[in-house]
């Protein structure tokens, strides 16, 4: 049975796809260097249309329009720049309501596309732009460090990780942000109080990474003005041990904080490489690693994440595989033997392990 | 053209699930369709972080294979079709799907109580969630329409109105808008639409739409007349539609496409139609199939040819369970626990879950927690299908209408351990009243029977008579307004070897007769205080019953059923009741 794949990996190269929501114009070229808050490609969003009933205005039959126009389809036009008008000592005008570009005309009509706002692509992660994809987005390759989680907040942001976590199964202390840590990356313990949100928004940090969220707060969470990394998932859970280990001994370092989740019913994002949310930790080699494995197959030896409401957060190493086993409350599925960290060995259906790695 | 035995052709079915793909094989056995065996991997979808469904299906036709010992791909990974001289291969292939998240979908009609209304039974036929609705009484100015369109960016557009020979120009107008919003929209991103309204406006659709829609598909009129609702072409229209946008969404679609000789067909759809051929086959018997899946619930109900198919994503246990909360409480979910459980672990297994839909509950907690979600989705679901039937199959109380038949399906409901706790998941989430029998459909064949009867309508007679369904139990829930405690029935089983035995069976109460798998029995009913047994108030009679290892049941608990509400008597009598059926 293949095995899905959580990469924890203290060095690997990545390749990650950047999408703006609509088509618009790459800046950055193939090869180029570029930085987190590079602006790698643009687009104008959320623009407006305006229909114009031109022959009701001029009182005038639907078919007669075209002979009183005087703009064309494609033509840029100011606020009330004549649109149409009848000839004569009582002829009638109808000036444009707002500036804008003419995107269609017929049926008696027009209609103005006003207003939008620009759209900036940003790279996101140090690297180098390996791709293209139309006028859509671009690939960045780049080398470092990845810890993946299981949800984000849908936003992305670049600082300094800084580290409020002793131990990996504590709940985030808010008393604890203050205005030093203004402009920082903050790992931080379970997010049980909407207070730690509040003081992140008054202090102006720049990302938080969590183990998990009370989820009585991801309204909250959503709205926040900066990405929240969540890695193992929803009710109080401790950090996994690979993920701690490998943040903490990271901090001060310069992160890259991914929360963006999948829009798993767009179409476009099946060219998103980056399936999960995560954190990035640009590392300078002077060889570039491999990239991580894709597909997987449980096998014993392998270090896996065991996803038990009862067991969070733990971390083990598959000792052999139990087709058809009946897991202790009865049900039958493919199993695998762990070892877990503390010497405890559980029974666990395949479907509820993740491959380290 | 549907093939006959005398072909004795064999045939590969390929279920493509939210989260599980399942390759199941039949063949011919001493000249009969037999269900030969199954083999099944996880879904290979975005959502696994593979991103090909086609992976997937590979997977589990290898492991068909390695059950079966019979190589049915080459060594590079190829379905062998047809089967080769050396018995390699299968003869054909038929697809169902329901991977994929629900299609954005807007609603166009002229009256919200006649065609959208109509128009809107038919998007719940498949997996939509309907982004908004355009009809004649819409206040918004035409600019406002055309914004709100664009912005909603629907994937699909189902529109009706107007009856055949009526008044055009109404129903013109919201086209043009339409239209307009559609031209309007990135090429990329511009919508499939159906067009199931007044049929002499079907030429200037097609020349007002054809070229903005992604894909445009005309159909007869779901309201021909003001009084006929005609949804049955418009919703096989709606069903090969759904695979096109899937398509779209998922290139690979077309690989299965091509290896299933164009037999792919959304799972819902697939089983609505088995269920209808089975209720026909019975003679107008009606019945009721249930699926519980990480996509959808789906309750297929079929009145002889009538057949009701409602879709519901929002109460699927995957994905879409963050948004459970917005149909329903935490405590609705936790009152049908067994065990006293904080809300917060109830809470917190429904957003794990929606994070991980493949997750399989790793102790007996989490396995009572996930029944009791499937309770609730299940209850929800059912309440709001009946809500949406014709008048004419409604009961009082907004019960369950008369099912002879009941067919469960649905990882949940079929990986429970015991027998008992998947006939109270199904009772206390359907309710259903009178005289029932439940069966499990304990492999989820019958979407690939449904598409099987495409190109072979002998196969899925065969393989279900051969015994694909495992019978449950046949169930009495007596309907009565007496009070807790009082007799409402008295039951006599007399077994073909003569035995008897007598029962008077409370309100309140849960009751097995014991009958083993295989005998039958004759069973007198006789209903005390104008109780209805599902023969009429006050009607007594008998019926012929099959054993099965949960004997016969009499549910007497009531219907609707309460629950005490206070938590310790409320555990108190579910752990009763799940003694009583073995769970």
């Amino acid at each position: 049975m293949f095995a899905p794949l959580i990469h924890i990996l203290p060095l690997a190269t990545i390749m990650r796809t950047r999408l703006m929501p609509v088509e618009g114009k790459i800046i950055i070229g193939i090869g180029q260097k570029v930085n987190p808050t590079d602006v790698v490609a643009e687009a104008i969003v959320g623009r407006k249309h305006l229909v114009i009933d031109i022959a009701q205005k001029l009182n005038v039959a639907q078919r007669d329009v075209p002979k009183f126009l005087r703009v064309k389809k494609g033509q840029q036009i100011a606020k009330n720049d004549v649109l149409a008008e009848t000839p004569g000592l009582f002829g009638k005008e109808v000036p444009a309501p707002a500036a804008g570009t003419v995107v269609a005309t017929g049926g008696g009509k027009i209609v103005i596309e006003t207003g939008g706002a620009v759209f900036e692509l940003r790279a996101g992660i140090p690297g180098i732009v390996a791709q293209t994809i139309g006028g859509r987005g671009v690939v960045i390759r780049a080398t470092g460090g990845v810890v993946q989680g299981v949800w984000g907040n849908g936003k992305l942001d670049f600082g300094t990780m800084h580290s409020l976590m002793e131990t990996p199964d504590e709940i985030f202390d808010p008393g604890r942000i203050d205005v030093s840590l203004r402009g920082t990356i903050l790992l931080g313990g379970h997010l049980e109080s909407p207070k730690v949100l509040q003081n992140a928004v008054e202090m102006s940090v720049r990302g938080l990474i969590v183990p998990s969220i009370n989820p009585a707060l991801l309204q909250s969470a959503l709205q926040a003005p900066f990405p929240i990394l969540v890695l193992e998932g929803f009710g109080r859970r401790p950090m996994n041990p690979s993920a701690y280990k490998l943040l903490s001994t990271n901090v001060k370092r310069d992160v890259s904080l991914n929360a963006e989740m999948p829009t798993r019913s767009n179409p476009s994002s099946r060219q998103e490489a980056s399936v999960r949310p995560e954190v990035f930790i640009p590392l300078p080699v002077s060889q570039e690693p491999p990239e991580p494995r894709q597909v997987e197959t449980f096998a014993p030896g392998q270090v896996v994440r065991v996803m038990f409401l009862s067991k969070p957060g733990r971390q083990g190493t598959i000792l052999n595989l139990r087709p058809m086993a009946t897991l202790p409350n009865g049900i039958q599925a493919n199993a695998a033997e762990v070892r877990l960290e503390n010497g405890e060995q559980i029974l666990s259906p395949l479907t509820n392990l993740e491959v380290v790695g | 053209m549907p093939a006959s035995l005398v072909d004795g052709n064999s045939l590969l079915a390929v279920d493509v699930g939210a989260v599980t793909t399942r390759a199941a094989y039949f063949d011919v056995v001493e000249g009969q369709y037999r269900f030969i065996g199954m083999g099944q991997s996880p879904t290979t979808n975005h959502a696994s972080g593979m991103r090909n469904l086609v992976l997937g299906v590979q997977l589990a036709v290898e492991n068909l294979q390695n059950l079966l010992g019979k190589p049915f791909m080459d060594e590079e990974g190829r379905l062998l079709i047809p089967s080769q001289p050396d018995g390699s291969g299968v003869d054909g292939m038929v697809v169902t799907l329901s991977a994929g998240t629900p299609i954005k979908t807007l609603l166009v009609g002229l009256l919200p109580d006649v065609s959208l209304h109509s128009v809107e039974k038919l998007a719940n036929t498949t997996y939509t969630r309907i982004v908004d609705s355009l009809s004649l009484n819409d206040p918004r100015r035409l600019d406002e329409q055309v914004n709100t369109i664009i912005r909603q960016s629907p994937e699909l557009i189902l529109i009706a109105g107007g009856v055949d020979g009526g008044a055009t120009h109404s129903i013109n107008n919201i086209i043009e808008t339409i239209g307009l919003a559609a031209y309007l929209m990135p090429d990329g991103q511009r919508p499939a639409m159906l067009y199931a309204g007044n049929r002499a406006l079907a030429g200037a659709i097609h020349n007002t739409l054809g070229k903005i829609a992604s894909e445009l598909v005309i159909c007869p009129n779901v309201r021909p007349t003001l009084e006929v609702e005609a949804l049955g072409p418009a919703q096989r229209e709606l069903a090969k539609l759904t695979i096109n946008i899937r398509q779209r969404q998922m290139s690979e679609i077309d690989e299965l496409r091509i290896l299933s000789g164009g037999v792919i067909l959304p799972t819902p759809y697939a089983q609505g139609r088995i269920v209808r051929f089975l209720s026909v086959d019975g003679e107008n018997k009606h019945i009721l199939s249930v699926d519980i899946g990480a996509s959808a619930v789906s309750l297929a109900a079929a009145f002889g040819e009538d057949l009701h198919l409602n879709v519901f994503p929002q109460f699927g246990v995957g994905e879409a369970l963050t948004g459970l909360l917005k149909y329903t409480t935490i405590d609705d979910i936790a009152r049908w626990l067994p065990i006293e459980t904080p809300l917060e672990t109830v809470r917190d297994y429904l957003y794990q879950k929606s994070l991980y839909p493949h997750y399989l509950p790793a102790t007996r907690e989490e396995l009572l927690i996930e029944q009791a979600l499937a309770r609730q989705n299940i209850l929800l679901a059912t309440q709001t299908m009946v809500s949406r039937l014709p008048g004419r199959y409604r009961r009082t109380l907004g019960l369950l209408p008369s099912f002879e038949l009941i067919l469960a399906s649905g990882s949940v409901i079929t990986n429970a351990p015991a027998l008992g706790q998947k006939l109270l998941m199904l009772l206390d989430a359907l309710q259903p009243a009178g005289i029932t029998t439940l069966a499990l459909d304990q492999n989820n064949l019958l979407p690939m029977l449904g598409a099987a009867a495409e190109v072979n309508n002998l196969l899925p007679i065969q393989v279900i008579e051969s015994g694909a369904l495992a019978y449950l139990a046949t169930v009495i829930s007596p309907i009565s307004n007496s009070s807790y405690g009082t007799p409402i029935v008295r039951a006599k089983l007399i077994r073909e070897d003569g035995t008897t035995m007598t029962s008077e069976v409370n309100m309140g109460n849960l009751q097995i007769l014991p009958l083993e798998s295989g005998q039958t029995a004759r069973l007198e009913l006789r209903p005390l205080r104008n109780a209805d047994v599902g023969l009429g108030p006050g009607r007594a009679g008998a019926v012929d019953v099959i054993g099965s290892s949960l004997g016969v049941v009499i549910d007497a608990r009531g219907r609707p059923l309460k629950l005490p509400s206070n938590t310790t008597d409320r555990v108190k009598l579910l752990k009763k009741w799940l003694k009583t059926v073995g769970g």
